[in-house]
C-alpha cells in the first residue's frame, strides 16, 4: 500500500478518515437532541431553529467557513474565548476541519434523525409509560431503539459528507499538508501541479472506494436492524 | 368496603366534552356505550394518558387525581395496566422481554402479583416467549398485551375494547381468559365495550355512557333485566342475566336442570358436574307471556312471575320491553304493543313467561 501511495498521499487519506469520524461522533449527541426537540417539541423559535440548522446545505461553503473564520479564528469572538478558557485552537488545526466538515453533514444527520423519531407511533411510548417507564426510560428502551436505522443513516451521510467535504474546510482551516489536508484538498492540490494527475487518480479512486463502501455498510446496517424490529 | 374506582371528570376536548362520574366496586367494571360516546376517552383519564381539566381519580383508595388539590400523578407512576385494542407491543423486542418490560419498573420489594410461571399458564401463550411481535395472530398479540400488563403489578387494569379487532372465532378465544383473570387474579378490571353479549358475558358492575355523560351506573344483571335503558333494551341482544348452578341431569332426556331464584330451567344436556355455577342469558325476544299455566305447549321452561314494568315503544316501531319479577329475579320480555294491549299488561299483573331459548356464559 505504502508504494503505492506516498507518505503525503498516505495521511492525506488518514487524515480525511479521524476528520470525517471525528466530526460525526463529535455530532451525534447534538444532533440526536435537535433533532428529537425538532420531532417532538413545541416551542417558539422552532422553524427559526429548522432554518438555521439547515442553512449550511443551502450556503456556499466558502460562505459556511468563512463564517466559521470570523466566529471560531483566532481572533473570532468563540475562537478567542475556547483559546483563554480551554486554551483549544481550531483554526488552521484539524479540529477546525472537523468542525468544519460538522457543520456542514450536520442538517443531513438532524434530517434522517428527525424523519425517523416522527415515523415512531406514539403509541407505543405511551404504552411504554403505563408500565411504569419514566420519560428517560421510555426513551432509551423505546425511542431510541425504534428510531435506530435512521440514526444510523444520519451518522453515514454525515461521515460521507465529511469525507467529501471542500469548500468551507479550505476557507476555514487552510490546505496544510500533515494537518487541514483532507483528500479532496489533497486531490485539488494535485490537480493545480504539473503532472499531478496520477496523484490526483489514485486518491480519486481511494475516495471513491470509501464512499461506496461506506454506502453498502449503511446498507447493511439498515437491512439488520430492519430484520429485527419486524414492522407490523 | 369503600368503592375500589371513583372517578369524575370533567373535560372537554373540542366540541366533545366528557362530564362523566362513577365508583364501582366490582371485580369488572364495564364502560358501555356507543362509539364516540367517551369510553376511551374516561379510561385514558383514569391510566394518565390524558389530564382531565377537572376531576379527581381515586384507585383503591389511592388519589391519583384531584384537581381541586393540584394533584396529577403521572401515567408511569400508578402502576395502571392498560391493554389497548391493538395489542401495541414493542416491535423491537421479543415476546419474552415484552411481557417483562414492566417488571424493570414495578416495585421489588412488594411481593405478590403474578409471576411469569402463572401468567403463562393463565394466557395459554408459554410456546410464544421466542418469537417476535410481528409473527403472532391477532389474537396472541392480544393475550401477549394482556399478559404484559398483568406482569407490571397493577393495582387495577384498563382493557379497552381488546377484542374489537378481532374475528368471531379470536374473540371466543380470549374470552375465558379474560373470565380467568377476572375471578382468579385479584386485580379490578375496567372494561370498555359495545357489545352487549361481551358485557353481559364478563361484568359485574357496569356504567353506560352516552354522549360523554354517564347515564346509569350499577351492577351488570340488575340494569340488563330494566325496560328503561334504551341503549340495552331495544337492542337486538337485549336479555336478563340469571346466576344458576346445576341441579342434576337427565341422561334420558338429554337434559341439564338448572337452578335459579327465579324456578328452575332445563337446558340441552352440558358436561358439567352438579353444583356448577353457571351464568346464564335470556334474551328478551326469546320471552313469550301468558296470563295463564299453558298445557299442551312445547316449551319447557315456565316461569310464574309478574309485571313489574312496562318500558316505552321503541320510536314508532311496534315493540316494547315488559320487565317481570319472577320471585325476586329480573327478567326481560319483548312484546308487540298489541299485545301488551291485549294482554292488558299492567305492573302487578300475573303472568307466565314461556322461554324459547336459554344460553349459557360459562362461569
Amino acid at each position: 500500500m505504502s508504494d503505492w501511495l506516498s507518505p503525503e498521499e498516505w495521511t492525506a487519506v488518514r487524515l480525511s478518515l479521524i476528520v470525517a469520524a471525528t466530526a460525526m461522533l463529535a455530532s451525534l449527541p447534538l444532533g440526536l437532541a435537535i433533532a428529537w426537540l425538532l420531532a417532538r417539541g413545541r416551542f417558539w423559535g422552532k422553524s427559526l431553529l429548522d432554518a438555521i440548522i439547515h442553512l449550511p446545505l443551502i450556503l456556499p461553503p466558502v460562505v459556511t467557513g468563512y463564517l466559521l473564520l470570523i466566529g471560531f479564528g483566532r481572533r473570532g469572538p468563540i475562537g478567542q474565548f475556547l483559546h483563554d478558557w480551554f486554551g483549544i485552537v481550531l483554526s488552521f488545526r484539524w479540529t477546525g476541519a472537523a468542525l468544519a466538515c460538522a457543520v456542514m453533514g450536520f442538517p443531513l444527520m438532524v434530517r434522517a434523525m428527525r424523519l425517523s423519531i416522527e415515523a415512531i407511533d406514539r403509541k407505543l411510548e405511551d404504552a411504554a409509560g403505563t408500565l411504569g417507564a419514566g420519560p428517560f426510560w421510555v426513551f432509551l428502551t423505546v425511542t431510541l431503539p425504534l428510531a435506530l436505522p435512521g440514526i444510523l443513516a444520519g451518522m453515514i451521510l454525515c461521515f460521507a459528507k465529511a469525507m467529501g467535504e471542500f469548500g468551507a474546510t479550505i476557507t476555514f482551516v487552510s490546505n496544510i499538508p500533515g494537518e487541514t489536508q483532507t483528500l479532496p484538498s489533497a486531490i485539488y492540490t494535485f490537480t493545480q501541479v504539473p503532472n499531478g494527475d496520477a496523484g490526483a487518480m489514485r486518491l480519486t479512486l481511494i475516495s471513491i472506494a470509501i464512499s461506496v463502501a461506506a454506502l453498502f455498510a449503511s446498507e447493511l446496517l439498515a437491512r439488520l436492524v430492519g430484520r429485527r424490529i419486524a414492522v407490523e | 368496603m369503600s368503592a375500589v374506582i371513583e372517578v369524575s371528570v370533567a373535560h372537554r376536548l373540542g366540541a366533545f366534552s366528557l362530564d362523566a362520574e362513577f365508583a364501582s366496586d366490582g371485580r369488572l367494571t364495564a364502560l358501555f356505550g356507543r362509539s364516540g360516546s367517551g369510553k376511551t376517552s374516561l379510561v385514558n383519564v383514569i391510566s394518565g394518558l390524558i389530564r382531565p381539566q377537572a376531576g379527581r381519580v381515586v384507585i383503591d383508595g389511592r388519589v391519583m387525581v384531584d384537581s381541586a388539590a393540584g394533584v396529577f400523578v403521572p401515567k408511569h407512576k400508578r402502576r395502571i395496566g392498560y391493554v389497548f385494542q391493538e395489542a401495541r407491543l414493542f416491535p423491537h423486542l421479543s415476546v419474552r422481554q415484552n411481557l417483562l418490560y414492566g417488571r424493570w419498573f414495578a416495585p421489588q420489594a412488594e411481593d405478590g402479583g403474578s409471576t411469569l410461571d402463572d401468567v403463562l399458564d393463565l394466557l395459554g401463550i408459554g410456546h410464544l416467549l421466542q418469537r417476535q411481535p410481528g409473527a403472532l395472530s391477532g389474537g396472541e398479540k392480544q393475550r401477549v398485551a394482556i399478559g404484559r400488563a398483568l406482569l407490571a403489578k397493577p393495582r387495577l387494569l384498563l382493557m379497552d375494547e381488546p377484542l374489537a379487532s378481532l374475528d368471531e372465532e379470536r374473540k371466543a378465544e380470549i374470552l375465558p381468559y379474560i373470565e380467568r383473570l377476572r375471578d382468579g387474579f385479584g386485580i379490578p378490571i375496567v372494561y370498555v365495550s359495545h357489545s352487549i353479549a361481551e358485557v353481559a358475558r364478563l361484568a359485574t358492575h357496569l356504567v353506560i355512557l352516552g354522549q360523554g355523560k354517564v347515564s346509569m351506573s350499577g351492577p351488570t344483571a340488575e340494569l340488563m333485566s330494566r325496560p328503561d335503558v334504551p341503549i340495552l333494551s331495544t337492542s337486538a341482544e337485549a336479555g336478563a342475566i340469571l346466576e344458576a348452578r346445576v341441579l342434576r341431569h337427565e341422561p334420558e332426556h338429554g337434559l341439564t336442570i338448572l337452578g335459579t331464584a327465579a324456578g328452575p330451567l332445563q337446558i340441552a344436556r352440558r358436561n358439567l358436574p352438579e353444583g356448577t355455577a353457571l351464568r346464564v342469558r335470556i334474551l328478551a325476544s326469546d320471552v313469550m307471556l301468558s296470563l295463564k299455566p299453558l298445557d299442551g305447549i312445547s316449551a319447557l321452561n315456565v316461569l310464574p312471575g309478574q309485571v313489574s314494568a312496562i318500558g316505552a315503544r321503541h320510536g314508532d316501531g311496534g315493540a316494547l320491553e315488559v320487565q317481570l319479577d319472577c320471585n325476586g329475579v329480573g327478567l326481560l320480555a319483548r312484546l308487540t304493543v298489541k299485545s301488551a294491549e291485549q294482554l292488558r299488561l299492567a305492573p302487578g299483573s300475573p303472568v307466565y313467561a314461556v322461554i324459547k331459548s336459554v344460553s349459557i356464559d360459562m362461569p
